[in-house]
């Protein structure tokens, strides 16, 4: 039984906090989420009890401390289901996307070769591509969309029409639509064509099981803060032997086991390669109390909550011509939207007066607007901590909310 | 006063100049002066059009895609700039942002812009309310 009462208790910022005055109503968890008090113990405890630097010093605390930074980053190669020395601690999604752009296509991607990428991607999941194309002289190619969606048909129709895709790197649940790929079929149709497949998965890692190892992707990215984990910390998951295969990027103290004054360099091995510089720290602590606190939650719990939520707003909205979704057949926790007439940013600024944050525009996915239709959207995305309660306000306020400019003259 | 305008009377204000903004156009004459401006937070992509004439603005006009308030905060810019001389428009534009953040302003000068006197409401949409203005500003603060 999964006791949303319990889990928003766990929540400090939905303890009656409030926005514009009203109750705050947080429906924008697939930019963001909150952190539970698990985590935020855990990196208060970094800083209170623990505060030392990692593989640096001969002492008890940094050893300490290079323990808690190997449990981890074991935590997280469980959860996902990789061997733990395929787990590269990166700044998030965008890094470890960046990452695998600097290291590998960078590296092994000439003039004539390209990468399959889809008008429905996040920035982070385009524009690392173009720069690399800019270097290489490397083109990014797009998949056929088949009514918004990547399907498995759309990417083997890709190889059979060009023969020079040497990477292919989609999300695994969109950041707008919602949909999800099916990443296994994608990663056989892949290899069989000779490519490398990296699956983002910065909205599907929170929300769902993925398993590493049996979806045989080559590369998985995600980030901690959209999974209740702190921000500024996410990891890239490789296979051992492209991690090895791959170049260093950013280089300093830490990834090195020695260099002279011949510009001679030998760098340590993965991950260890790919982590210069002091890492963040109290941010690795807190990710692995998040995948602490959702492991104890259960991911299927976590993925069925969000579709039940989803299929609930969706039945709530049937027979209100006015809202136009595009994304009905999808079911994750995202819905994009419009109200008829009405512009995305007027909706969700008449929305915020009311207490409840969504996001509106393209999302970071500046390709989207042709594929959908529409300049602008509206997006509600929820979480584990999200009630049917929020659900009901937020159709409420999308009904009888009123005219978009009682947002600037209520009382 | 515009200062005496009601609530309602500001609503059908910016509605009008939202849904009919008689200055989106881009100019049919030469000597234009354009900027461009876009958003990081919204959907405005707007280019400014200024002719300016003998130290004076003599028309001033704008295209693009834009929420409400963007839309028609930069119509309204347009229509009280249009005849202003430079310093004028500068001033204006000043008084403007006083009251986008909620400090003293010469509301003698705004007309018809102190419908947005409540923007500050909706701090997310103050750059919406100000991209016009500052496109302006940007072009005549060099004259």
């Amino acid at each position: 039984m999964y006791d949303i009462k319990k889990v928003r208790l766990d929540f400090p910022m939905l303890q009656n906090k409030t926005m514009q005055g009203k109750p705050l109503v947080f429906l924008d968890n697939a930019s963001t989420t909150f952190k539970p008090r698990q985590v935020i113990e855990a990196m208060d405890k970094y800083y209170l009890e623990m505060n030392s630097n990692s593989h640096r010093g001969d002492y008890d605390l940094c050893y300490n401390m290079d323990v808690e930074v190997a449990k981890a980053r074991e935590t997280i190669a469980k959860f996902i289901n990789s061997d733990v020395n395929e787990v590269v601690f990166t700044s998030g999604d965008t890094e470890a996307i960046n990452l695998v752009a600097y290291g590998y296509a960078l590296e092994y991607l000439k003039k004539g070769d390209q990468i399959l990428i889809s008008e429905t991607e996040h920035a982070s999941n385009v524009l690392p591509w173009y720069r690399i194309c800019d270097l290489t002289g490397a083109k990014v190619c797009f998949v056929k969309l088949d009514d918004k969606r990547i399907t498995v048909e759309g990417v083997r129709n890709a190889f059979k029409d060009n023969k020079s895709i040497k990477l292919v790197a989609l999300a695994h649940v969109g950041n707008v639509l919602g949909y999800e790929i099916n990443a296994k079929e994608i990663a056989s149709i892949c290899h069989k064509n000779g490519a490398l497949f990296l699956l983002d998965g910065a909205q599907s890692v929170p929300h769902m099981a993925v398993d590493f190892k049996d979806l045989d992707v080559d590369f998985l990215t995600f980030s901690a803060h959209k999974m209740c984990g702190p921000t500024g910390i996410g990891c890239l998951v490789g296979k051992y032997v492209l991690l090895q295969k791959m170049a260093t990027f950013h280089t300093g103290g830490g990834m090195n086991v020695k260099f002279n004054n011949k510009q001679e360099v030998i760098p340590l091995d993965a991950p260890a390669k790919f982590e210069a510089g002091t890492l963040n720290l109290s941010a690795i602590i807190g990710f692995k109390a998040a995948i602490e606190y959702l492991t104890n939650l259960g991911m299927e719990n976590i993925h069925k909550h969000d579709q039940e939520l989803f299929e609930y707003a969706i039945s709530k909205l049937e027979g209100y011509d006015n809202i136009i979704i595009y994304n009905k057949d999808s079911n994750s926790g995202i819905i994009a939207f419009n109200i008829k007439g009405v512009f995305a940013q007027d909706e969700a600024t008449l929305l915020n007066s009311k207490g409840i944050a969504v996001r509106s525009g393209q999302h970071c996915a500046k390709m989207i607007d042709p594929v959908i239709g529409e300049p602008a959207t509206v997006r509600m995305s929820t979480y584990l901590y999200t009630s049917k309660e929020e659900i009901d306000i937020f159709i409420d306020n999308l009904i009888n909310g009123g005219d978009i400019l009682d947002a600037y003259f209520f009382n | 006063m515009p200062i005496s305008l009601t609530n309602e009377m500001m609503r059908a204000i910016i509605m009008d100049h939202s849904s009919n903004p008689t200055n989106k156009h881009t100019p049919s004459g030469e000597g234009y002066q354009k900027v461009h401006m876009h958003s990081d937070n919204c959907i405005d992509d707007l280019d400014i059009y200024l002719k300016i004439e003998n130290d004076r603005v003599v028309d001033a006009c704008f295209e693009g895609i834009a929420c409400t308030i963007s839309l028609s905060s930069t119509d309204i810019m347009c229509d009280l700039m249009k005849g202003k001389t430079i310093q004028e428009s500068l001033y204006m534009i000043e008084q403007y942002q006083h009251m986008m953040h909620e400090e003293p302003f010469d509301d003698e000068v705004l007309d018809e812009a102190i419908v947005f006197i409540n923007t500050s409401k909706q701090a997310a949409r103050i750059r919406c309310a100000t991209i016009g203005w500052n496109a302006a500003n940007s072009i005549l603060k060099d004259k």
